[in-house]
């Protein structure tokens, strides 16, 4: 039996196994199916983590750090994905895709948030084939050519930044007429010639063919005017939807207390309302979704699995 | 060891015409991309001798990726007797690109 599994393999997962196993639990996995490091490894750019300042690295360069640290004291990580999870009696029963099973004495559950879809025509057929959510995997399919953004917040300005260095011209498509970011990252974009900032606006359609997208309309939600765009690639960054699938049971009732949202209800020391299950990272109930603050709640998580274990004994 | 096939232009064509091929079309400066590449080193161990298992560098052979529409990366292709059969577009588990190796084997 396990003392803890991890379920997710991002920054608040990593962290939780670095401070379980340092802490002296000698049982502790990370089940994640592959891609190690999160979302972040997606990003650009990395420039609100205290201790690491190099505008030269990425997200990725940023993560490939952690691995080797949080797998020093003996973390173990297998490829899998959990189905679900359950609790019987004092212990957890883990459930994976392939039909396995491992029992574990406490979970963490750190599966963190995914891209949200916009919701315009065109979006899901073009997916993968001009409709993006990751600036530094495909931007470099756009060189010298023009690309749209959809969004306001930091992701959205740091990746029209970033591919305003790689496309010919960036146009980035927002619905309010002003925008979440940061006051740097704005006005860093603002005064990127090749940044063309379109306000009360949203994306009408995404229309193309067999080769994939060929051009997106945009509608400026005052007038109704639209405006046809032939740019062939389209960056979607308008917000996140948290990874909840595993802690629904085989009726798809959540196993713990969540909100409306589906975030998971957690109280300061990341414990859910069912006792050995912890939950960190953007899962959770005001989540500021912050590589920082995961880790904190990473760190939050193992020292609680630490006493509650000992409590047990 | 079995290790993974690197396809250019001068031996895609041949390499996918027969049998079950599942083509990882990736780049170095693709963050998912490199996350991935220990799970298609795994796949290339255990499908020695049943699938071949192969990566195209988009940066390096763009005339595989446009001809086959690649603007999303990682995207993995799977080919049976040279026909596109199935594809992912994203980083997914090694038991998911298992799965589709399999049902074309079968």
């Amino acid at each position: 039996m396990l003392d803890c599994a991890i379920i997710g393999g991002g920054p608040a997962g990593l962290t939780a196994g670095l401070y379980a196993t340092r802490g002296g639990l000698q049982n502790v996995t990370i089940f994640d199916d592959g891609v190690l490091g999160g979302q972040i490894t997606k990003s650009s750019e990395i420039e609100n983590y205290p201790g690491f300042f190099d505008n030269t690295k990425t997200g990725l360069d940023f993560m490939e750090s952690w691995q080797k640290q949080c797998f020093a004291f003996g973390l173990k990580h297998e490829y899998k994905r959990v189905k679900r999870i359950e609790k019987k009696e004092e212990h957890f029963n883990v459930f994976f895709e392939n039909g396995e099973r491992v029992e574990a004495m406490t979970v963490i559950v750190a599966t963190g948030s995914t891209p949200r879809r916009a919701g315009f025509n065109g979006e899901d057929e073009f997916y993968g084939k001009g409709v993006s959510t990751c600036a530094t995997c495909d931007g470099f399919f756009y060189k010298d050519k023009p690309v749209t953004v959809l969004g306001g917040g930091d992701t959205a300005l740091e990746e029209a930044f970033y591919l305003s260095n790689i496309c010919s011209d960036v146009y980035v498509v927002h619905r309010r007429d002003e925008f979440r970011a940061a006051p740097p990252t704005l006005n860093r974009a603002i005064k990127k010639e090749n940044i063309h900032l379109i306000t009360n606006s949203v994306i009408e359609e995404a229309y193309g063919g067999m080769m994939g997208l060929d051009g997106v309309k945009i509608k400026n939600t005052q007038t109704d005017e639209i405006t046809d765009m032939k740019n062939t690639g389209l960056f979607v960054f308008v917000g996140l939807n948290v990874n909840n699938e595993v802690l629904k049971d085989e009726e798809g009732k959540f196993i713990c207390e969540t909100n409306e949202q589906g975030q998971v209800v957690v109280d300061l020391n990341m414990n859910t309302s069912l006792k050995g299950l912890f939950v960190a990272g953007d899962l959770r109930i005001n989540a500021p979704k912050q590589v920082v603050s995961a880790a904190g709640d990473g760190a939050i998580t193992a020292l609680q699995v630490i006493s509650y274990l000992q409590e047990m004994q | 060891m079995a290790k993974y096939i690197d396809l250019t232009q001068d031996n895609f064509d041949a390499t996918i015409a027969e049998g079950v091929t599942m083509v990882d079309f990736w780049a170095p400066w693709c963050g998912p991309c490199r996350m991935i590449a220990p799970v298609v080193e795994e796949l290339a161990e255990d499908f020695d001798g049943k699938a071949k298992i192969c990566k195209v560098n988009t940066d390096e052979q763009q005339e595989i990726s446009v001809k086959y529409g690649i603007r999303s990366i990682p995207a993995i292709l799977f080919f049976k007797d040279g026909e596109l059969v199935d594809q992912v577009v994203g980083a997914a588990s090694k038991d998911a690109f298992a799965d589709k190796i399999n049902a074309q084997l079968a």
